[in-house]
């Protein structure tokens, strides 16, 4: 089932790649090839480009990034106690599966309430 | 049995295809397929787009090519693929020409798991919905690697805010499908649709929209942003970035943009349905659902849900960046967490 799944996965990977590839080499045959000169320079609505644009950036959701990981491994760890659950409730032990996760996301909703009092879930 | 599969299956005992080429063959007849119908999907939505929106703001739309205007994505595929491709002299070269290409790879990929209708869907795979998210994150890095290619502050503003966004809305995405994961008991696409068979009172269809109707608001505002779509296309924001990630892209490449994000519209438009309408089921709970009129259900379901999100880009305002992100960690969170919560309480009792 697996290696089957997989086997379609890369064959469509293999199929898309090739048929964005041959949309971009047909044009490559087809267009015209005039360019030189200003028409090569960066576009910035006519100006002349001051510099170039791979400088630092301030990443102003930098704390937001880190938040992102600790809770998108929740949302992975949630995502297996939701295809599960239906089946526990059938065999009875749902409630005390539930109970569990609820001591779980209110740990999680401690340090949740915790960085926004700190001011983590600000623009800085 | 039912469906396409079966079908093609005994065509292939009829030919006489050994039952080792039966599965490749198979893989290469639908890979065809759904590269063929993306194509018509995303000329029909871009003639849509432009005179639905056209037609919101009291103007006629393109009207000339063809009759009402229809050959008009024809032209302008056509116009695009003989257009100079211009690669700016400042920029990446190699990562400049991957980036177009990656960016289709999701758009084409998120069909494997789409069910078109009874049986009609590329592989139904157990992981299914986990897939659709894993694959659409994709996007969000081809974004970054095309603003940061392009050497342009206009196009690395854009593919930064492409970052931004994909923290504000992934982890909501993921807790609101929770309580439809619950309600199913599966990742699979097939699997969630089946959960939402029969109905109240024999009329109204079982629909998880009804059993959810939190988690779909919360998901819907999620794909919103997922899609790059108005009131949440920051990462293009024509008045301030001019195209954003795409400034510096010209003919077939930026049509592979073009294509993927409408490919994308449908995509995900068809992956709520899924989720929540009761994907080909028909609308009406006695209308028993036959084979052949399961893609039509689907199909006008989808529409709906398109031209909501037409709708939405034609009457609403761009929000600012941190008031997304304020959103998405403030308000969709919770809200997500709650519906969560809600869902597996109520399941209990």
């Amino acid at each position: 089932m697996n290696a089957e799944f997989f086997g379609y996965v890369a064959f469509f990977t293999f199929v898309g790649i090739a048929f964005a590839v041959s949309a971009i080499v047909t044009s490559w045959f087809l267009r015209p090839w005039r360019a030189r000169g200003e028409k090569l320079t960066t576009y910035e609505c006519g100006e002349e480009p001051i510099g170039t644009g791979w400088h630092r950036y301030n990443i102003r959701y930098y704390t937001f990034a880190l938040l992102f990981l600790v809770f998108d491994v929740v949302g992975v760890f949630l995502l297996l106690f939701a295809l599960i659950f239906r089946n526990a409730v059938k065999l009875g032990i749902g409630s005390f599966l539930f109970w569990q996760m609820l001591i779980f996301l209110t740990i999680v909703l401690i340090a949740w309430i915790y960085a926004w009092k700190k001011g983590n879930l600000e623009w800085v | 049995m039912y469906g396409l599969g079966p079908l093609l299956e005994s065509l292939f005992k009829k030919i006489g295809v050994p039952t080792f080429w039966a599965e490749p063959l198979r893989a290469i007849i639908v890979s065809v397929v759904i590269l063929a119908f993306i194509m018509v999907v995303v000329m029909v939505l871009l003639w849509l787009l432009r005179r639905f929106i056209a037609y919101m703001q009291s103007r006629l739309g393109p009207n000339r090519v063809g009759p009402e205007g229809i050959l008009q994505p024809v032209a302008d595929a056509t116009k695009l693929l003989i257009k100079e491709d211009i690669t700016p002299a400042a920029a990446d070269k190699v990562m400049f020409s991957v980036a177009p290409v990656l960016i289709f790879l999701p758009a084409f990929l998120v069909y494997l798991v789409i069910p078109f209708g009874k049986g009609m869907v590329a592989k139904d795979f157990h992981m299914g919905i986990v897939f659709v998210l894993a694959v659409g994150g994709v996007t969000s890095i081809a974004i970054i690697l095309a603003g940061w290619a392009s050497n342009n502050k206009y196009s690395i503003l854009g593919g930064m805010r492409s970052a931004a966004q994909l923290i504000a809305y992934e982890v909501p995405m993921v807790i609101s499908l929770l309580g439809v994961v619950m309600l199913a008991g599966t990742f699979k696409m097939g699997g969630i649709v089946e959960a939402q068979s029969g109905g109240f009172w024999g009329i109204l269809p079982r629909w998880f929209i009804f059993y959810q109707p939190i988690g779909f608001l919360v998901f819907f505002i999620c794909v919103l942003a997922e899609l790059g779509h108005l009131p949440f296309d920051l990462p293009e924001g024509e008045s301030e970035l001019v195209a954003g990630y795409n400034v510096e892209y010209s003919g077939m490449r930026f049509a592979l943009f073009y294509l993927s994000e409408f490919s994308n519209a449908f995509a995900f438009s068809a992956i709520i349905v899924t989720l929540f309408l009761g994907g080909w089921k028909p609308p009406l709970a006695f209308i028993p659902d036959w084979y052949i009129l399961s893609p039509i259900w689907f199909l006008s379901k989808v529409g709906v849900m398109v031209l909501l999100l037409m709708w939405l880009r034609a009457s609403i305002v761009r929000t600012r960046i941190d008031q997304l992100l304020a959103l998405g960690w403030k308000v969709l969170l919770p809200v997500a967490l709650f519906n969560f919560l809600l869902t597996g309480g109520l399941m209990l009792v």
